[in-house]
């Protein structure tokens, strides 16, 4: 096999082990479409990161906190419900990215390949960052397990038993935002909370456990890359939306195998 | 029976484990609580009863830190331990977790104790089954060991009679009185059953947004506010008090303070 191939392999197996467990924590905490308003707002956080003169990845991350701690703020004043504050922020954030590129006339981005993701065009590079970001985030995923499984139980609850609600929700919204950057260039942004979900969900059915969900998740999530970047070179198809639909058929699947109860 | 409540029965002179001084929440401009005082002490079992829309949650949630006061202050002693069984318990479907994982989440626990809580709580037959599946009886008996594994000083309990039968009520109060006696811990609890409230309580405190009345169960029922609050309801316990008349008689003390807080607003 060709290197590309196998680094494109490597790219989306390393960001599906991260996605499965992240993903799991999207689907229990009902935070898809937040997952979907952070990585709309990853583009803006490329051309931040463009004008600044620093790794765009750090762009990304900086814009997902900020939107992130703005929607925290927006959320207080209960003026408006929060599917709308997202409906607000994810476009309003997109667009935003797309006029700053826009603006940028020294910069020549690939805008479909920031959009649609581009697998096949992995450098060395972008698996160090991969595995790099995908090790701190799983590492601080299983620091922050038990307690961000209770905050998702009951905040209050947990906030009674004393702990530090508002920084574990903070601090899985910077792991949430670690995957984005990441994944950024496998699946595109426009498709990053697919590789969250969908083998989140594929995997709901079949697990007693969180951490059997999680793992399932991330099995799951390695072989929809794995079917997807198949079909992507067999028919010269698009690797990133390859790997979603992928996903997508697995969870078909999924849903109509039979599991004992 | 009343020589072990003299000896549970707590002194004045005990510093509260949590109080309440002047307290007043107010929430999108509306006055849910306005100067509230309340002291619960080690060992005593306090309730709140009032109408709905009386600030009952709202008094309770600022006791657990969960609302913050627009004025006064609640006070808890330094490192208190609070075990919390909060109304109802919803865990999102997607999540698999079993009631023995769910009581495992708040705390470093051994597997030991988490089996033992639940034998404890009679439930242990449910310890693997999905904590979504359990029935709202059995929820609250989960949702009491729950709060137990943690060792609490001050035990709160958000209506723990409204899922239950009138039969698992007299079950869940005789444990919540055997806890207080074992334990020595401080409960404080919010009921709509005047009837288990009059006869399992050290002290009431009637709350209409503010404190409408407050003392020893009988105190309360023979106070005009009360009265014009629970109209038929409070003659209703008339014969019933009775009895409980003479379980607290050696209670007395507690009530001081009472009159000057009765009769406003």
């Amino acid at each position: 096999m060709d290197d590309f191939v196998l680094r494109a392999l490597a790219a989306g197996c390393g960001i599906a082990l991260m996605a499965g467990p992240l993903g799991s924590f999207v689907v229990w905490r009902r935070m898809a479409y937040f997952g979907d308003t952070l990585a709309h707002s990853a583009l803006l956080g490329v051309a931040l990161g463009f004008l600044l003169g620093v790794n765009p990845l750090i762009g990304v991350m900086g814009v997902c906190v900020a939107l992130a701690l703005a929607l925290v703020g927006l959320q207080r004043h209960r003026a408006l419900a929060s599917d709308t504050l997202l409906g607000i922020l994810s476009h309003a954030s997109l667009s935003l990215g797309l006029v700053a590129i826009a603006f940028l006339e020294t910069l020549r981005v690939d805008l479909i390949s920031y959009l649609f993701g581009d697998i096949l065009s992995v450098t060395p590079g972008d698996l160090a960052w991969i595995y790099g970001g995908g090790a701190v985030a799983l590492g601080g995923l299983v620091l922050l397990w038990r307690r961000l499984l209770a905050v998702t139980v009951d905040e209050d609850l947990a906030r009674v038993e004393g702990m530090p609600v508002e920084a574990l929700r903070l601090a899985f919204m910077l792991l949430i935002a670690l995957v984005i950057a990441a994944a950024m260039k496998i699946v595109g942004i426009l498709l990053i909370t697919s590789l969250l979900i969908i083998p989140a969900a594929a995997a709901r059915r079949f697990a007693r456990t969180p951490e059997a969900m999680a793992v399932l998740a991330s099995i799951f999530g390695m072989v929809a890359v794995l079917g997807g970047l198949l079909a992507s070179l067999n028919w010269d198809l698009p690797g990133g939306p390859s790997v979603v639909v992928a996903a997508a058929a697995l969870f078909l699947a999924s849903a109509v195998v039979p599991v004992r109860s | 029976m009343s020589i072990q409540h003299a000896v549970a029965a707590p002194s004045p002179a005990i510093p509260p484990l949590v109080e309440a001084k002047g307290l007043t929440v107010r929430l999108g401009g509306r006055v849910i609580l306005d100067h509230v005082d309340l002291q619960v002490r080690p060992g005593e079992i306090v309730t709140l009863i009032g109408p709905n829309g009386a600030g009952k949650t709202t008094l309770v949630r600022a006791v657990l830190g969960l609302v913050r006061a627009s004025a006064g202050a609640v006070e808890r002693r330094k490192g208190l331990r609070i075990g919390y069984m909060p109304q109802r318990l919803t865990v999102d479907a997607t999540l698999p977790l079993t009631v023995r994982r769910f009581l495992a989440l708040w705390r470093p626990v051994t597997a030991a104790r988490v089996e033992a809580a639940l034998e404890e709580a009679g439930v242990a037959h449910l310890a693997g089954s999905p904590v979504q599946n359990v029935s709202g009886g059995e929820l609250q008996r989960v949702l009491l060991a729950r709060a137990l594994l943690g060792d609490p000083e001050l035990l709160v309990l958000d209506e723990p009679d409204q899922a239950v039968d009138v039969h698992g009520q007299a079950e869940l109060f005789e444990r919540i009185e055997t806890l207080r006696r074992s334990r020595g811990c401080g409960v404080l609890l919010v009921s709509h059953d005047l009837h288990t409230v009059m006869a399992r309580t050290d002290r009431v405190l009637c709350l209409n947004r503010h404190v409408c009345c407050h003392g020893t169960p009988e105190d309360v029922r023979r106070h005009p506010e009360y009265r014009a609050l629970f109209g038929g309801h409070a003659d209703a316990l008339a014969v019933y008090v009775h009895h409980h008349d003479h379980a607290h008689a050696a209670n007395g003390t507690v009530v001081s303070g009472h009159d000057g807080d009765c009769c406003h607003g």
